[in-house]
């Protein structure tokens, strides 16, 4: 593998439309359950340890070489909010147009025809891994922090929140970062045993509740 | 698939006896359409140990049971399964008398708790238990699985209390999977209380609310013709899935207020 490939895909310049999503951070700043770093500290613990494993793990299955198509049947099940898979699909399409054209492939390419309106982004990002020569454990990685890094950075703008600190904040939750990867890709190699089945499922009822709340306002900075 | 908390030994529990290693224990109940009457019989009623069922009145062709307590529980170690199947036509509706309280047990085992529901085509399913309450000290693991045929209806309610009044909770895991025309159509994992992964409490996850529950109707008819997402109040929303259901998500402060908000549902829904 290349870990410079790694750091492109990483990238929050990566040209995969993930800026315009707060991940849940708009409705929780409205809501008046993120005010601070610390309470965006604790929601970004809450994500990642739910949607953001399940989004990990995805992505390691897709990397491995798991059948997409089963993977993104399965992101459904685990995405009961209609707004969030909604989301899911314009990330995962927006991901897909700057993945192949970054790392063109015949994987990439029979997913985009199979899902024209767009898979769930983690699934893409996940086969968009595999294109890169990259790994499970890589995939999990870029999922799991971009569980976080959207919320924090939508934060800064929503709540005017000193960037340091919400930079801050995703330091001090890296230690999270590294066990749901390692999480992650021990679930996706379970996949390849007993099936989808095997991933995880964990959710987040306010995520998904406020989730519906958001899709409905007028007027939002994020598209989610 | 089974869910991972299912693997764990049993150990030396025996059926429908408590000991230390905790009680194992199934009820089973299976519900059919009489073909001389058109209305729905019972030819398995089967209870054990801590489970009882009783058939209660039900309203017009319908059967109705009630899950009893026989006794206190799930403690940890306790490993309980309910399994109840609607054949082809058949309407049933499950309740129980009071609310599962999981309660600590001696070894500081879990406890796990299984419900296996099965729905033909053209039977139609109301699995509707009062709420589980979490201890606290105690360890449950709950796994739910309905299997559904293209054409099965269910409208289904789970509620989890965190905690007697008061109280801070006990550790919850719940997994509920929804199988329909044999593809996945829900699987969802939350776990929380001491020990569960963190952030559980916190404004991604409950945000200090101490119940939280689930409403999931699934009809045939949903397929064409599906209900729009909507909220109901701040804190629960109704949203189609990816197939011929909904799901309604609700946590409140307490068990009451969580009950109003699925009662609701439930009338949006008829």
């Amino acid at each position: 593998m290349s870990r410079a490939a790694l750091l492109v895909l990483a990238d929050g310049r990566f040209p995969a439309g993930g800026h315009a999503h707060s991940g849940g951070a708009e409705a929780a700043v409205a809501a008046g359950r993120v005010t601070d770093a610390a309470s965006l500290a604790d929601f970004c613990r809450g994500r990642l340890h739910t949607t953001g494993l399940t989004a990990a793990a995805l992505a390691a299955a897709a990397a491995l070489g798991v059948d997409p198509l089963e993977l993104d049947a399965a992101a459904d099940a685990r995405t009961p909010s209609a707004a969030l898979r909604t989301a899911a699909r314009k990330l995962g399409r927006q991901l897909m147009r700057a993945a192949r054209a970054t790392w063109p492939s015949a994987e990439l390419d029979a997913l985009a025809a199979a899902r024209p309106r767009g898979a769930h982004q983690p699934v893409v990002l996940g086969l968009t891994a595999r294109a890169a020569a990259l790994g499970p454990t890589d995939a999990a990685y870029c999922a799991a922090y971009e569980t976080l890094s959207g919320p924090a950075t939508a934060t800064v703008r929503l709540l005017s929140l000193d960037p340091f600190d919400a930079t801050a904040v995703l330091a001090r939750l890296a230690p999270d970062v590294d066990r749901i990867a390692d999480q992650a890709t021990d679930a996706a190699r379970r996949v390849l045993d007993h099936g989808p089945d095997a991933l995880p499922a964990a959710s987040a009822p306010l995520l998904e509740i406020s989730a519906e709340a958001h899709g409905g306002w007028p007027v939002r900075l994020f598209a989610s | 698939m089974t869910a991972p908390a299912d693997l764990a030994p049993v150990g030396l529990a025996t059926a429908g006896v408590r000991d230390i290693a905790g009680v194992q224990a199934t009820a089973r109940i299976v519900a059919e359409v009489d073909p001389r009457r058109g209305s729905t019989v019972l030819p398995v009623l089967a209870g054990e140990g801590p489970l009882a069922v009783r058939r209660t009145r039900g309203a017009g062709a319908e059967a109705q049971v009630t899950l009893v307590g026989a006794m206190s529980g799930p403690l940890g170690g306790d490993h309980l399964t309910v399994e109840a199947e609607a054949r082809a036509g058949a309407r049933l509706r499950i309740g129980s008398a009071a609310a599962t309280i999981a309660l600590p047990g001696q070894a500081g085992e879990p406890a796990h708790y299984a419900v296996r529901l099965t729905v033909e085509d053209g039977a139609e399913l109301h699995w509707l238990p009062e709420q589980l309450i979490s201890v606290h000290g105690s360890d449950l693991r709950v796994t739910t699985h309905a299997e559904l045929a293209p054409h099965a209806r269910l409208l289904l309610r789970e509620e989890q209390v965190l905690g007697r009044s008061d109280e801070p909770p006990g550790r919850l895991t719940t997994r509920l999977t929804l199988r329909h025309a044999g593809r996945v159509l829900l699987d969802q994992e939350l776990a929380c209380g001491p020990g569960a992964p963190g952030g559980w409490d916190g404004p991604a996850v409950l945000g200090g609310h101490r119940a939280v529950g689930q409403l999931v109707a699934v009809r045939p008819e949903f397929a064409d013709d599906p209900p729009k997402p909507r909220t109901l109040g701040e804190y629960a929303a109704l949203t189609p899935l990816a197939g011929p259901a909904v799901l309604v998500t609700a946590v409140a402060p307490d068990a009451l207020r969580l009950r109003r908000t699925l009662d609701e549902a439930v009338r949006l829904l008829r």
